[in-house]
């Protein structure tokens, strides 16, 4: 298809093209070209943030909810600056999107203009691949590329940086159909040789575990339900990382919880005492391992990753395969069946009794309260009551982030959504409008934190505008809790700046912005209010106030091994428990 | 990282990349933002046609580092192909360097008899004054530089190391 139309017509059909239907955007100086060629057509929908960095996270809740690419349109100068915290997140989290940023025209390009910042420059190391379009006869090429770069290999947002003059400039549009990417051709099948070798370590395992990430979630549903196949088939326990949950259903037998910092203590003890480990699309991040020399020190380790980078970068394994999650899960489960491959039940039966009397430990138990409401009780109380519907969550970051990793149980991939890498603060609310987005009919809730809800919570108004009735579950214990909890860890309980000083009344605020307000402190109204915020067709902004003082337990202390882990039942070992190596550590 | 007993070594890493804008921040970025060593570096086009460019770079550190180094080199979207030359066999590897002296009675004498002994060439030459073109492996460079040393050493300006496998296959 080749067409003659100007730079801003051929961006816009290149979305089209794509598939694009939802875009995530901000006008300005530098894209009005493209927001007038986005007024004469009306196959892609425009969704209007209050801010650029709301525009990132809602493509990427939109992303992870939706198997997409999350697509984003900003203007030059601050509008690409403020999209920079999107970016690295989505980098980090490897979440496919393509970032479409205005500059200004190439001949003023250098020359300090207004609105101006080297936007290829800066996010150079926070994207997997940008690109500066200074020809119209590559702006379609470019268009299509970005979106074969975001969604192929480990995904990864991409910016497209586009002149305006670029943009009002006249060309022909080629489709999506005669580009092929010259050298960026990933590996998907992973090597037979070694796929037969995983087969007969897995095979002869007598403490095997699968340790699960979000490269299943990248991969796809089917990734997850050849998961669920060969966990079946082997009966082999499984755990995940934050990033993985859903892919595996947590109210499966074999589902041993999430594992890491704050996992349970069965899913650590097992990856300490396993003997064969396949890590299955997660990279050996340091909120998993603990302390590296004494990680799992007794276990052959497979690692199964779309990316060579990840092999050996923490964790220093005894056999990759480097493919995509799907298609080595495939040919495993081939080669199983193809060997008549049996696990050790005598081997794998004292392995479950052991991990049983690790369950037994209850590692995720918390003193509930008549007077107070718990925090974890309040996760509890909205999960009972949302579990048999149609619900996505997201999350905001710290303690309340993962207590609702701990009792938030999910059954499905894309449902949870939530900054794992990064760790970023004001993800949320965004991240829920974008779900929201792509699934309108669903139910969609942020659990959030007091503190980190502020971050972004001027997108509020867009899920106004939009009439994205999105739930904001707001944990308020009037600290930044995690912050707070690490303050008594590490700096003898001296709070500095940790208490959320002059918080807004979040009724009011949900009221002004038009939205529903709903405020509960007492343990016997909870069901009824989280009641009442499911009911409504409306935003609401759902102000709980909890135990101020609660810790997150368990919790693996910088530092430590998975078998120094502290539990709910001496949670007073927590005062003593990091050294001053520790402390070096985040 | 994990925990790395080995010492460090010297790797020669060569790599085709895509001859368009940004490239070689994108690489140097990724050692700098990274934290890995670059010991020197060489980057031209050697192919016109084809938009390549060869960028080799001489970097230090053990083994699973360099491995790392290699794999965040190859992900990257404008490289096509990296080749550890350290590893692959003994690659030639050679560098050119100006070098300016300036004295005058038995100290040119001198600079001039080690230039001689070297094989460097004299390419510019005033009373008072040589420069030297050298060519030849980095230690050969080294040496060459550290005799001179007291000789009445202006300035030294290298290439950096351009390496190529031996024998009848490319990279």
């Amino acid at each position: 298809m080749l067409r003659e139309m100007t730079g801003a017509e051929m961006v816009m059909q290149a979305l089209i093209d794509q598939g694009v239907e939802h875009m995530f955007g901000y006008p300005g100086g530098a894209v009005l070209p493209i927001y007038d060629a986005m007024f004469h057509q009306n196959q892609v929908k425009h969704i209007l943030v209050r801010h650029e960095q709301g525009a990132v996270h809602m493509a990427e809740g939109y992303a992870r909810s939706s198997g997409k690419v999350g697509v984003v349109l900003v203007t030059s100068g601050p509008g690409a600056t403020n999209a920079v915290t999107g970016l690295t997140d989505a980098l980090l989290d490897s979440i496919p999107l393509v970032c479409i940023t205005g500059q200004v025209p190439t001949h003023l390009i250098g020359s300090d203009a207004f609105q101006e910042c080297d936007t290829v420059g800066i996010t150079r190391p926070c994207t997997k691949h940008n690109y500066l379009v200074r020809d119209i006869n590559d702006l379609a090429r470019v268009m299509h590329e970005a979106f074969y770069v975001a969604q192929n290999g480990r995904p990864g947002p991409v910016v497209v940086d586009i002149p305006k003059d670029v943009q009002f400039a006249r060309g022909t549009y080629v489709g999506p159909e005669n580009i092929q990417h010259r050298t960026y051709q990933p590996r998907l099948k992973g090597d037979p040789e070694k796929i037969r070798t995983a087969v007969e370590m897995l095979a002869k395992a007598k403490r095997p575990i699968l340790y699960t990430g979000g490269g299943v979630i990248n991969s796809g549903p089917e990734a997850s339900r050849l998961l669920r196949e060969f966990a079946r088939l082997s009966g082999y326990p499984v755990t995940s990382t934050l990033m993985g949950l859903g892919a595996f259903p947590a109210s499966d037998k074999q589902w041993l919880g999430m594992l890491g910092m704050h996992g349970t203590y069965e899913a650590n003890m097992a990856m300490h005492d396993c003997d064969v480990m396949v890590c299955i699309g997660a990279r050996f991040d340091d909120r998993i391992t603990g302390r590296v020399d004494a990680f799992s020190p007794n276990s052959k380790k497979i690692h199964i990753d779309i990316d060579p980078s990840s092999i050996n970068k923490n964790i220093k394994v005894d056999l990759p395969i480097i493919g995509d999650v799907k298609h080595v899960l495939e040919d495993i489960l081939t080669v199983w069946r193809g060997m008549k491959a049996e696990p050790d039940r005598q081997a794998l039966a004292s392995w479950w009794g052991q991990i049983d009397r690790w369950r037994a430990r209850k590692s995720l138990s918390f003193k509930t309260s008549d007077r107070i409401i718990k925090p974890q009780q309040a996760i509890k109380a909205l999960y009972d009551q949302v579990k048999d519907k149609d619900v996505y969550i997201t999350t905001e970051v710290g303690q309340h982030q993962m207590w609702a990793a701990q009792h938030f149980h999910f059954e499905e991939p894309n449902r949870w959504m939530t900054s794992g890498g990064l760790g970023t603060m004001g993800y949320g609310l965004p991240a829920a409008i974008g779900a929201q987005v792509a699934h309108p009919d669903s139910l969609v809730i942020d659990i959030a934190g007091e503190a980190s809800i502020q971050m972004c919570l001027q997108e509020m108004s867009t899920a106004l505008q939009f009439n994205l009735p999105v739930k904001i579950f707001v944990l308020n214990n009037e600290y930044m809790g995690m912050v707070r909890q690490w303050q008594d860890l590490l700096h003898g309980g001296r709070y500095s700046h940790s208490y959320s000083e002059s918080l807004p009344d979040f009724v009011k605020l949900a009221e002004a912005y038009g939205g529903v307000g709903i405020r509960c402190s007492n343990p016997a109204d909870l069901d009824g209010a989280i009641h009442e915020m499911i009911s409504v067709n409306r935003p609401v902004l759902f102000d709980c106030l909890v135990d101020k003082m609660e810790n997150c337990l368990p919790m693996i202390p910088s530092g430590k091994p998975h078998n120094e882990m502290i539990l709910p039942d001496n949670a007073e070992a927590l005062d003593e428990a990091i050294d001053e190596e520790g402390k070096m550590l985040v | 990282m994990p925990p790395v007993n080995e010492p460090a070594e010297r790797h020669t890493l060569s790599m085709l990349v895509d001859n368009e804008p940004g490239v070689l921040a994108r690489i140097v970025g990724l050692f700098s933002g990274r934290g890995y060593n670059i010991d020197s570096l060489t980057v031209s086009e050697v192919s016109h046609a084809s938009h390549l460019s060869r960028i080799t770079v001489v970097t230090t550190g053990a083994p699973p580092i360099i491995e790392q180094i290699k794999s965040q080199l190859d992900r990257l979207v404008p490289v096509h192909r990296v080749v550890d030359l350290t590893v692959v066999g003994k690659a030639v590897e050679r560098e050119l360097a100006l070098i300016k002296v300036r004295g005058k009675g038995e100290i040119r004498q001198e600079a001039l008899l080690i230039a001689d002994s070297f094989r460097a060439r004299t390419v510019d030459t005033t009373l008072e004054s040589f420069v030297f073109e050298i060519t030849g492996k980095p230690e050969k460079v080294d040496q060459f530089v550290s005799l001179l040393e007291p000789l009445g050493l202006v300035e030294v300006s290298r290439t950096g190391v351009a390496a190529i496998g031996r024998g009848p296959d490319g990279m």
